[in-house]
């Protein structure tokens, strides 16, 4: 009986030991992944291809290249789209985290706010190949204006309107060049006897829903920020404006009710490429899930997203993917050599095909092998592109009205009625959330 | 959660007390070598439960305190003091942000008395109808155990498939084959979003209501019913008057338990409705919280409202175990 006693005392003594160590180990290593080798980066990157696999494929021989020549290694970790934001929060709040990191360009002023990014000053600049390397627009996006940004762009997105060039042929229809057009033709297109409609929306997407709502008061010559960074949300064009966009369920009839239950744009696009919806709004990198749900790149066209006549001409906004490189890095010139690769002319030609990207660089958006679709992207992105508000509080924008749209919707879906008082009355709710919040 | 552990640690405390007398007794010297030995024991479960629970407990109440924004979250020490303002913010139910977690607390009552009351009932008939052997008793037990054996997730992600309107199997049962209604109706958002999330959660607990009441059930001694029989006692009588002042003790446990998890319930709606499309009939009142801090990276705030559940949880708890207690020597 003692020896058995004793073999489990040893026993339980040593497993406590090994876990003790698996612990320091594992702590240890974390801290050497985000800094501790000067020749080893740790780079997050974005969920920009069919899957996540699929994005480490692209992405592999394009490091392996950028260790060859400069001798860095880079760990790469692709990361979705839903846990990006929570890890960079981890990542701000404990300072244990990657040296270079993707970020959605819309969340750049806010996390300037944080403090942790490295603000790309003119030595920064310099270092990475001059502010002038990159084209106006999507350098824009990289920040507060009157700051020093702390991101450059990597890829750029727009939206565009989808349309399935056959239905539209079968219907003796013309692809919309003004609002009106565009809800008489989705009306027409419409045949829920058959499951088809007109547009299919992400409309349970607080995201997709917050773009929209800004693409559309836009239109209207709205705002929701005044001068000084305080919201302005309930004005009349941010209300007509999401009437509008609502209206094409509500009083048109033609998106199918159950699309206030896709959160995801996926979803919306996978209706589209099986012919359930004759269009959809998507930015340009939906290219790669329409085809792989068995739709043929032919078989759609892309033409701006329009505006009511007499309204602004505004399609979308800068949208797309930003680099930063964390300040607490202990290797800062390998980051930004890295940097500079990556938005290089060679590495941009490379990455920008199998992501469906627009140039950000200069002189890339110029290149004369564009196809139709990309200088359609691209003359959106350039001239009928308004930024979102480069305020600090934009990610509370986006989650506060994104979420009051998600209601709206699934109100309309579920058989009530959405006035404009109603937007007005949630959007001024949405407005004081955010005032409060940061008053 | 630390109040029911109340109990036992005063019973525990006259253990001591009780040891202690009885050493009392005892020439004094024989005490003195072995007083260290309890207490080296006890200091790994004291430092654990001081790293634990303690001191995130206070540093969330630190956090209430500041106003920890997206402005300092990279340097906390830095976070400027706000005194009580979270606290003020999120109880002035006549601005946004005390209106939507006032709503929010409304509808996790609602909630709460509904889930833990149907859980019970549920769980005290089933325990009730399995409490003497039959043929096929154990096959019975088993498969009234399974939600409760299922992974969380993978119970939850199950129901949101079957509420899907389109290709749910709810709808195909209720629209497709039985013809109730012509329009399918939505489960996920809307109205209906509330029942749903208090069906999946009365799934979840239900089980370990019947699980504790089994267990409570099985220490009556049967010779009491057939006494009861005898004087010609019904069945229902024999529950009230027999049934349930002896599984008494388990129940003022079993209820504080079910109104604690419940009403913090995160999981189930998280895993239902998505981590970002939280429907308003359903608005939780731990996801509200998440949603308050997490989203918009106000983690004063969050925390604030959080302190503010932990008081509200810690007064019904206390206000419970009085009355339960006072109950208990009156009898």
């Amino acid at each position: 009986m003692r020896t058995t006693a004793r073999t489990l005392a040893v026993i339980a003594a040593a497993a406590l030991s090994v876990t003790g160590l698996a612990a320091c180990s594992s702590g240890s290593s974390g801290s050497s992944d985000s800094s501790g080798d000067s020749k080893t980066l740790t780079y997050w990157a974005s969920n920009q291809g069919t899957s996540l696999e699929n994005d480490k494929e692209v992405l592999t021989p394009v490091l392996d290249k950028f260790t060859d020549e400069t001798g860095i290694k880079v760990d790469l970790q692709v990361i979705g789209w839903n846990d990006l934001q929570t890890k960079i929060q981890t990542a701000v709040t404990s300072g244990q985290g990657p040296d270079v990191v993707n970020i959605g360009n819309t969340w750049a002023t806010s996390l300037q706010a944080t403090g942790a990014f490295l603000p790309f000053g003119s030595s920064e600049m310099k270092a990475i190949g001059g502010k002038d390397k990159f084209a106006s627009v999507p350098l824009s996006t990289g920040g507060a204006p009157g700051k020093d940004v702390t991101s450059v762009p990597l890829y750029g997105l727009a939206y565009g309107l989808y349309y399935n060039k056959q239905m539209f042929a079968d219907a003796g229809l013309q692809p919309p060049t003004t609002w009106s057009e565009l809800s008489s033709d989705a009306e027409k297109l419409t045949d829920p006897a058959n499951d088809v409609y007109g547009f299919s929306l992400a409309a349970g997407s607080y995201t997709e829903n917050v773009h929209f709502a800004f693409i559309n008061s836009a239109q209207n010559g709205g705002s929701w920020f005044n001068k000084k960074g305080d919201p302005t949300f309930a004005s009349s064009a941010n209300v007509d404006g999401i009437k509008r966009y609502l209206d094409l369920m509500q009083t048109q009839h033609a998106v199918n009710t159950s699309d206030a239950q896709f959160d995801n744009a996926s979803q919306s696009t996978a209706s589209f490429a099986t012919g359930k919806a004759a269009m959809i709004l998507n930015q340009n990198n939906a290219n790669a899930t329409i085809e792989s749900n068995g739709m043929a790149s032919d078989a759609y066209g892309v033409v701006p997203f329009p505006a009511p006549e007499g309204g602004e001409q505004i399609a979308s906004f800068p949208a797309g993917i930003n680099l930063s490189v964390f300040k607490n890095t202990e290797n800062q010139a390998g980051a930004l050599k890295f940097v500079k690769y990556m938005t290089s002319e060679s590495t941009q030609a490379t990455l920008d095909k199998p992501y469906a990207a627009l140039p950000v660089l200069k002189s890339a958006a110029n290149a004369t092998d564009q196809t139709e679709e990309t200088k359609t992207f691209l003359t959106i992105y350039n001239t009928m592109a308004k930024p979102l508000p480069l305020v600090p509080a934009e990610d509370q924008f986006e989650s506060t009205v994104g979420k009051a749209m998600n209601s709206m919707f699934a109100k309309i879906a579920t058989g009530s009625t959405v006035s404009t008082s109603d937007i007005k009355s949630a959007l001024q709710t949405a407005q004081d959330q955010v005032s409060q919040a940061n008053g | 959660m630390s109040t029911t552990v109340l109990p036992e640690s005063s019973r525990a405390a006259e253990l001591l007390t009780d040891s202690r007398t009885t050493l009392a007794n005892k020439p004094p010297k024989r005490r003195r070598p072995t007083q260290w030995l309890p207490y080296a024991l006890l200091a790994p479960a004291i430092v654990f439960e001081l790293l634990i629970h303690i001191v995130p407990m206070l540093v969330g109440i630190w956090i209430s305190l500041v106003q920890l924004t997206k402005y300092f979250i990279a340097n906390w020490s830095a976070a400027p003091w706000a005194g009580l303002h979270n606290y003020a913010v999120a109880v002035d139910v006549n601005q946004a942000i005390g209106k939507g977690l006032l709503n929010s607390f409304l509808i996790t009552i609602a909630f709460t008395i509904l889930v833990v009351g149907i859980s019970w009932t549920l769980g005290m008939a089933a325990a009730v109808a399995l409490q003497r052997p039959f043929a096929g008793r154990g096959l019975f037990r088993t498969l009234f155990l399974v939600p409760y054996a299922l992974p969380l997730y993978a119970g939850i992600i199950a129901w949101k498939f079957m509420f899907q309107r389109d290709t749910g199997a709810i709808n195909h049962i209720l629209v497709d084959q039985l013809h109730l209604t012509d329009n399918a109706p939505f489960w996920l958002i809307g109205n209906n979003a509330f029942g749903a999330i208090v069906v999946v959660a009365i799934w979840r607990l239900w089980p370990f209501a019947f699980l504790m009441l089994m267990a409570g059930l099985q220490s009556i001694p049967q010779d009491v019913y057939e006494a009861s029989s005898v004087d010609g006692a019904r069945p229902f009588r024999q529950w009230r008057s027999i049934t349930l002042p002896m599984v008494r003790s388990v129940n003022v446990t079993l209820v504080l338990v079910m109104f604690l998890w419940t009403f913090n319930d995160f999981n189930t709606p998280y895993v239902l409705f998505g981590s970002t499309a939280q429907p308003p009939a359903a608005d939780l009142i731990s996801f509200h919280i998440y949603n308050a801090s997490f989203i918009t990276w106000n983690f004063g705030s969050g925390a604030a409202m959080s302190v503010l559940l932990l008081l509200f949880l810690l007064v019904v708890t206390g206000g419970y175990l009085l009355f339960t207690n006072r109950r208990s020597q009156r009898a």
